[in-house]
C-alpha cells in the first residue's frame, strides 16, 4: 500500500485536530484579553473622567473666589475711593495677602480710560474702550477673559467687573496669574502621560499642555466635539498609542478642561496580564501540537501496521480460495481431457498395433505413419504430465508427518540439483542456522517446496551466478531463504507469481503449477511464504515454518 | 494367451473397443461392457482373471459399487480401478475393497500390460493354492468330490 496515504491521513488529522482544539483556545485568549482591556479601559475613562469633573470644580471655584471678591469690592467701595492710585495699591495688598493668583488690579472708566493701577506693569492712561472684554463687562456686570496677549504682549487672561456708583459707571479688572492658574490646572496630570489643560471654544489652548502646545496655540483637539456632558474622546497617535481625552465645559461652557491620558502606560498591569495569557496559552498550544503530533503518529503507525497486517492476511486468504478454487476447476479438467487423452493414446496404440500387419509392412509410407504414431504419444505423454501435475496440485492428502532437520532436507535438495548448477557455472553459498530443532512436518513435500525453489533460481540464473541460501531462527520460526541473482521478477508479474498456471518459461518447460503447490504445501504446513524481487539484482524467496514439537512415539 | 481373460469396464465405448482389440491383438480372451450394471451380469455368467475397472462412471452404477458386488461373485478375479480423476481417496478405499491397484488415465498400454500380468501372477499363485489345498483335502477325504462345488 502507498505509503503517502498514511502521510497524507496524519497530516489530515494532526491538521483538524490542532484547528479544532487550538481555535477555542485561542478566540478565547482574544475574548478575555479583550474584555480585561475593555474593562480596564473604561476604569481608566471613569477616573479620567471623573478627575475632569473634580478639575473643572476646582478651576470654576478659583475663578468664583475672585470674581467675587472684585464684586463684593467694587460694590461696597465707591469710585472715588478707587480711582485714588494709594487706595487702590492699599486694596491690591490686602488682597494679595488673602488670595495669590492676581497680578494687578485696575480701574477703568466707563471711556476705556485706565484711571488708576496697582501691579508690575505701567499700564496707566491706556485705554481700553476698544477692548472686546471692555463692552462685555459693560454689558453684562462681571466677564472673564480668554487668553489673549494684550498691552503687555504675553499670555495672560482678566477678571473684569463692572460697578455702579452715582450713576456713574467704571470697571474693576484684575489680571490672574497665568503660573498660578497653570500650576492650579495642572494638579490633575498624573502619570508619564497625564495632560491637563484649558481650551476654548476654538481649540485655542488657555494653559499651556504638558507636550503639545503654549497657551495661545492652537490645539488639535475640537472642542465641539465634547458635548454638554464630561464626554470621552479617543485619538489615535502616530505611534499606535491610544490617547484618551477627557473634557468638562467650565466658566459658562466657555472653556473646556481637557484631561488626557495615554491607556498603554496606565495599563502597565494589564501588559502583564496579557503576557502572562501569552505564556500559558502559547504553552498550551505547544503541548497541545506536541501532543497530536505524537499521538496521531502512533495512532496512524498502528493503523498502518494493522492494516498491512490484514492485507497480508487478505492476500493469503485470497490465494488460498484462489487455490482452491482452481484445485476443484483443475480436477475437473483434468478429468474431463484425461478421458480423451486415454482413448488417443490407445487409437494410436492400436494403430502401431495394426502396422505390425504384413501389408502395411510393405507400404511406402510406412516410415512416416510410425513417425506420426511415435509423435501423438509423446505429446500424449505431454499432456499427461501437465494433466497429472493439475490432479497433484488439486490433491488434498493429509500430510504424512515425519521427524524433520530443516537443514538436512535442504542439503539432500541440493544434492540432487548440484550438477544441474555445476553445469550452469552457479555458485550455491550456505549459510545454515546449525541448531535448528526437529520438527513434525511432510519431508517430502518439503522436499518439493525446497526444490521447486532452488530449480526455479537456478532457471532465473540461467549461467554464471551465485544462490545463496540461508536458515536462521525468526521468533521462534524456521526461516529458509534462497536468493538468486538472477534478472529479478517484473512489478507486473509479481502479483501473479502464486498463481496456478502462471509461468514465463518456455511452453512446454513449466506448468506454472510449482509455485503454487509450494504455496498450498507451506500454507497447509501453517507457515508462509513470501519473496521480495528486485529487476537486475535478483529474487529472494524466505519461508517461515513453525516449530511443531513432535510427539514422543 | 488364450487362457487369460480380461474384463473392461468403461463408459468411453472409443476407450474400451480400442483397448478389447489391443488386447485381443495379443490373443487374451478380452471382453468389454460399459457399466457396472453390465459387468455385474457378465460376471455372473463367466470367470474372470483380471477386471479393469473405471472407477467414476456417469449415472447409474459408479465403480466402487460394482468392484464390491464383483468381489462378491468372483473374490479371486483380480481388479485394477482405472480414473481419470485423482480421486486418490475413492482409490484407497477400492485397494480396502480387495482392488489389486489403480492406474490414472491416461495409461500407457505397456504400463497396464505389465500390472495386468501381474494380478494374473497373483490370482494364478491363488489358484494353485486353491487347487492344492482342495486335492490335500481330496487325499484325505475322497468322497468330498461328490460335493456341491460352487
Amino acid at each position: 500500500m502507498d505509503g503517502s496515504i498514511y502521510k497524507r491521513l496524519n497530516r489530515k488529522i494532526i491538521l483538524i485536530t490542532l484547528i479544532v482544539s487550538l481555535a477555542p483556545l485561542l478566540i478565547l485568549g482574544e475574548v478575555i484579553y479583550y474584555q480585561f482591556t475593555r474593562v480596564y479601559e473604561e476604569k481608566i475613562e471613569d477616573q479620567i473622567r471623573h478627575m475632569a469633573r473634580a478639575q473643572t470644580n476646582a478651576v470654576e471655584v478659583f475663578l468664583k473666589e475672585r470674581t467675587t471678591i472684585l464684586s463684593t469690592i467694587v460694590d461696597t467701595h465707591s469710585f472715588d475711593y478707587m480711582q485714588n492710585q494709594e487706595n487702590l495699591s492699599h486694596l491690591f495688598k490686602v488682597i494679595s495677602m488673602r488670595v495669590d493668583g492676581l497680578v494687578d488690579l485696575g480701574i477703568i472708566d466707563s471711556a476705556g480710560q485706565h484711571l488708576s493701577y496697582a501691579g508690575p506693569y505701567d499700564l496707566l492712561g491706556l485705554n481700553y474702550y476698544q477692548q472686546p472684554w471692555f463692552s462685555k463687562v459693560m454689558d453684562r456686570g462681571e466677564y472673564i477673559s480668554d487668553v489673549y496677549m494684550g498691552y503687555r504682549q504675553m499670555p495672560h487672561f482678566i477678571i473684569a467687573v463692572r460697578g455702579r456708583d452715582n450713576s456713574r459707571t467704571w470697571v474693576l479688572r484684575a489680571t490672574i496669574d497665568s503660573d498660578v492658574f497653570n500650576k492650579l490646572v495642572r494638579t490633575a496630570q498624573t502619570g508619564r502621560s497625564g495632560d491637563a489643560f484649558i481650551i476654548n471654544k476654538d481649540g485655542i489652548y488657555q494653559t499651556a499642555s504638558r507636550f503639545h502646545g503654549t497657551a495661545l496655540g492652537k490645539s488639535n483637539l475640537d472642542a465641539r466635539l465634547f458635548g454638554n456632558e464630561t464626554m470621552i474622546i479617543e485619538k489615535q497617535k502616530i505611534d499606535g498609542k491610544t490617547k484618551s481625552y477627557a473634557g468638562a465645559w467650565l466658566k459658562n461652557n466657555e472653556w473646556l478642561l481637557v484631561i488626557g491620558q495615554e491607556m498603554g502606560e496606565e495599563r502597565g498591569g494589564l501588559l502583564t496580564t496579557r503576557n502572562m495569557e501569552i505564556i500559558i496559552i502559547s504553552l498550551g498550544c505547544l503541548v497541545i501540537i506536541i501532543t497530536t503530533i505524537l499521538t496521531t503518529r502512533i495512532t496512524v503507525r498502528r493503523l498502518e501496521e494493522a492494516n498491512n497486517h490484514i492485507n497480508e492476511i487478505n492476500a493469503q486468504l485470497m490465494q488460498s480460495d484462489k487455490l482452491a478454487a482452481l484445485g476443484k476447476m483443475a480436477t475437473g479438467i483434468a478429468h474431463e481431457i484425461n478421458n480423451p487423452l486415454a482413448i488417443i493414446s490407445e487409437k494410436a496404440g492400436w494403430m502401431r498395433d495394426l502396422l505390425a500387419d504384413e501389408k502395411f509392412q510393405e507400404s511406402e509410407n510406412l516410415k512416416e505413419y510410425t513417425v506420426s504414431i511415435d509423435k501423438i504419444e509423446d505429446h500424449v505423454e505431454r499432456a499427461r504430465k501437465v494433466t497429472h501435475n493439475m490432479l497433484g496440485f488439486a490433491r488434498r492428502m493429509e500430510p504424512h508427518l515425519d521427524d524433520v532437520d530443516v537443514n538436512d532436507v535442504l542439503d539432500q535438495s541440493l544434492e540432487l540439483l548440484q550438477n544441474y548448477a555445476r553445469l550452469s557455472n552457479i555458485e550455491i553459498k550456505k549459510d545454515l542456522y546449525p541448531h535448528f530443532p526437529i520438527i513434525a512436518s511432510d519431508q517430502s513435500q518439503l522436499q518439493q517446496v525446497f526444490l521447486n525453489l532452488l530449480n526455479n533460481a537456478i532457471d532465473a540464473i540461467g549461467k554464471d551466478g551465485v544462490i545463496e541460501i540461508k536458515t536462521w531462527l525468526d521468533d521462534s520460526q524456521i526461516a529458509v531463504s534462497i536468493k538468486d541473482n538472477g534478472p529479478g521478477i517484473p512489478p507486473e508479474y509479481q502479483r501473479k507469481v502464486f498463481d496456478p498456471f502462471f509461468t514465463t518459461k518456455a511452453t512446454g518447460k513449466g506448468t506454472g503449477l510449482g509455485l503454487s503447490i509450494s504455496f498450498s504445501i507451506i500454507e497447509k504446513m501453517g507457515g508462509t511464504i513470501s519473496f521480495t524481487s528486485k529487476e537486475s539484482e535478483g529474487t529472494t524467496f524466505t519461508i517461515r515454518l513453525p516449530v511443531v514439537i513432535p510427539e514422543r512415539k | 494367451m488364450e487362457n487369460f481373460r480380461v474384463l473392461i469396464v468403461d463408459d468411453e465405448i472409443d476407450f474400451l473397443e480400442t483397448i478389447v482389440n489391443r488386447l485381443k491383438k495379443r490373443d487374451f480372451k478380452a471382453a468389454g461392457v460399459t457399466s457396472g450394471e453390465e459387468a455385474i451380469e457378465l460376471v455372473q455368467e463367466q470367470s474372470f482373471d483380471v477386471i479393469i475397472l473405471d472407477i467414476k462412471m456417469p449415472g447409474g452404477m459408479d465403480g466402487i459399487e460394482a468392484l464390491r458386488e464383483i468381489r462378491k461373485i468372483q473374490p479371486l478375479a483380480q481388479v485394477i480401478l482405472l480414473t481419470g480423476h485423482a480421486a486418490v481417496e475413492t482409490s484407497i478405499e477400492g485397494l480396502k475393497l480387495g482392488a489389486f491397484d489403480y492406474l490414472l488415465k491416461p495409461i500407457k498400454f505397456e504400463e497396464l500390460l505389465k500390472k495386468m500380468m501381474a494380478a494374473y501372477e497373483k490370482k494364478s499363485e491363488h489358484d494353485r493354492k486353491i487347487r492344492d489345498a482342495k486335492i490335500q483335502e481330496l487325499i484325505r477325504d475322497p468322497l468330498k468330490i461328490f460335493d456341491k462345488d460352487d
